[in-house]
């Protein structure tokens, strides 16, 4: 049987696009002292780093990792850097937890970013490939003929994109490290937002946004010490599948099934909208909530759009599964650290430590994070009390 | 203070740092033959001897049954769309100017799409099912590329059920 751990920090930069006076490390840095201080603990008390980002041709740094041990305090100390396109913020802090829950090292400070203003992220999504033609598009380009197929199979009106993307930002304004500070948007301001890549309009896509977040998770015995509540762990899971294969479900990956069923297991949890508070998920397009609650067990096949429509994942709307209640990546996009943020603001929901954004008695939150082309998914479940 | 120093206090925010990327590709022997046909204005797959879908371009392997795949397929001119989107930005480095309709494809005989252009229609007609034909470029033109291909066009041709498009016939 696994250790317990949780997660006893959380330090988060503010989001916005450009940092213009720190640098890569800077960044990374003043992450991981605002999670120090918010556990009370200094560099001394970590063991190892667990450090994580998308991939190394957006900034065009190869190896990141290299330069930052310094800025990270990983002087005599294990580091190690995880890699797994824009699930890798998620997957970082499986693997830190997974160190803690084995037995391996006490306590880890985990900590991922992205500096999207030194970045070119649609150049670095678009290369070039000698077997096909050179069309790849950025994410969107990928996404969108996705998205357009979950539209012509459930038939849903183009209003539950659109209400996805005021409900987040609207969220967002709540939580003043979001990004995107929208909070007089409306659902007309979005629709005659222009077009990117059709069906999806440009309110409807996440920004580009430097920034980084992390966590210091603990074992049970350090976590029981901690000044502040601890986020217990009750759940972690990753799962892939390859990008493309004869036959794929690309609208509801079988691998994002097969991890949700597996941390659901984990944590008890046999009815996800009942049984969670609420949910931070990875949606850079507002079509992925609707796409992601289907998948993610929240609706039936086909009627995802229709608990968007109704309110249910609103905070403003008083839902009873609100979903990214801190803005969500349609606010905050630095790539390598958005899944992170899922799995950090998950974790402040359940410390009761969401400020403004907060869901009023949350005890169980899901964070979601999901990259490449869909083909990788890292999710746990966090909770206020041990079991 | 001298001249000197007050320079070196401007503040320097950032400077231009480009990455070069040029690498040599190792098609093996599926993609090898692959590119080779393309070369002679042919689209050739390869079927999976487990599973029977045939994928385009072949990569050697079935990534669904993790077998090796060997039978070659030569394939149709004529597709099917499976999804499209209609991009309106620019992709970085390619010339093509925006609204433009990229449409994942399936050849008829294959069982998985690739991307390509549609092009001589109307953006607000292009449909999933719809049916379409590659336009090669001059033979003198052609190389070891998919560009060997300018775009696809539609044809007069019923559309495909959503439901039937890549799928195997006897499915």
């Amino acid at each position: 049987m696994a250790e317990l751990a949780a997660v006893v920090g959380i330090g988060q930069t503010k989001y916005q696009t450009k940092h213009k006076t720190v640098s890569i490390a800077g960044l990374v840095r003043d992450a991981a002292l605002k999670a120090l201080q918010d556990a009370e603990l200094t560099w001394d008390d970590i063991d190892a780093v667990i450090v994580g980002k998308a991939p190394d041709m957006f900034e065009g740094m190869i190896m990141p990792e290299l330069y930052l041990t310094d800025a990270l305090g990983c002087n005599g100390k294990p580091m190690l850097r995880v890699h797994t396109a824009g699930s890798v913020g998620g997957s970082t802090a499986i693997v830190a937890a997974s160190y803690v829950q084995s037995g391996m090292f006490k306590r880890i400070l985990t900590v991922t970013y992205e500096k999207q203003s030194e970045s070119n992220a649609m150049w670095a999504l678009s290369n070039a490939q000698p077997f096909s033609v050179h069309l790849n598009a950025g994410a969107g380009g990928f996404f969108a003929p996705i998205i357009r197929e979950y539209m012509r199979r459930t038939k849903a009106p183009s209003d539950a994109g659109i209400k996805v993307a005021v409900k987040d930002r609207l969220h967002g304004a709540r939580n003043p490290l979001a990004h995107l500070q929208l909070p007089n948007i409306t659902m007309k301001e979005v629709e005659e937002s222009p077009m990117l890549w059709e069906p999806l309009r440009f309110l409807e896509s996440c920004p580009s946004s430097d920034g980084a977040c992390a966590m210091v998770i603990a074992n049970e015995e350090l976590a029981a010490q901690s000044p502040k509540k601890p986020a217990w762990i009750r759940g972690a899971a990753m799962r892939s599948e390859p990008t493309m294969y004869a036959g794929r479900e690309e609208v509801s990956p079988q691998a994002g099934i097969d991890c949700a069923k597996d941390v659901y297991a984990q944590a008890g949890i046999s009815n996800p909208r009942k049984d969670l508070d609420c949910a931070e998920v990875y949606v850079p397009f507002s079509w992925y909530e609707p796409m992601w609650l289907e998948n993610l067990g929240f609706a039936e096949k086909g009627e995802g759009w229709k608990l968007t429509l109704e309110g249910a994942t609103s905070l403003d709307d008083k839902g009873d599964i609100p979903w990214n209640c801190s803005g969500g990546v349609l606010c905050s996009n630095p790539i390598g650290a958005s899944g992170m943020i899922r799995f950090a603001e998950a974790a402040r929901q359940v410390r009761g430590d969401a400020g403004n954004h907060q869901v009023d008695g949350a005890k169980l939150a899901l964070g979601h994070a999901y990259g490449g082309g869909a083909q990788f998914y890292a999710m746990w479940v966090v909770g206020s009390e041990k079991a | 203070m001298s001249d000197a120093n007050k320079e070196a206090l401007e503040p320097i925010t950032g400077i231009e740092s480009p990455v070069y990327l040029d690498y040599n590709f190792t098609a093996g022997q599926a993609t090898a033959r692959y590119l080779t046909k393309v070369k002679e204005g042919k689209l050739v797959g390869q079927r999976c001897p487990s599973c029977r879908n045939v994928y385009i371009p072949p990569r050697g392997a079935c990534a669904a049954c993790g077998v090796a795949t060997t039978e070659e397929v030569e394939l149709s001119n004529k597709a099917t769309v499976q999804s499209f989107t209609i991009v309106h930005i620019p992709i970085p480095g390619n010339p093509i100017k925006p609204p433009y309709v990229i449409a994942n494809l399936v050849p008829d005989g294959a069982n998985i799409s690739f991307l390509h252009l549609l092009s001589e229609c109307k953006n607000e007609d292009v449909r999933i099912g719809m049916r379409v034909e590659a336009q090669w470029k001059d033979a003198s033109e052609w190389t070891y590329a998919m560009e060997n291909i300018k775009y696809f066009t539609p044809i007069d041709e019923p559309d495909v059920p959503a439901e039937e498009i890549g799928r195997l016939k006897d499915a």
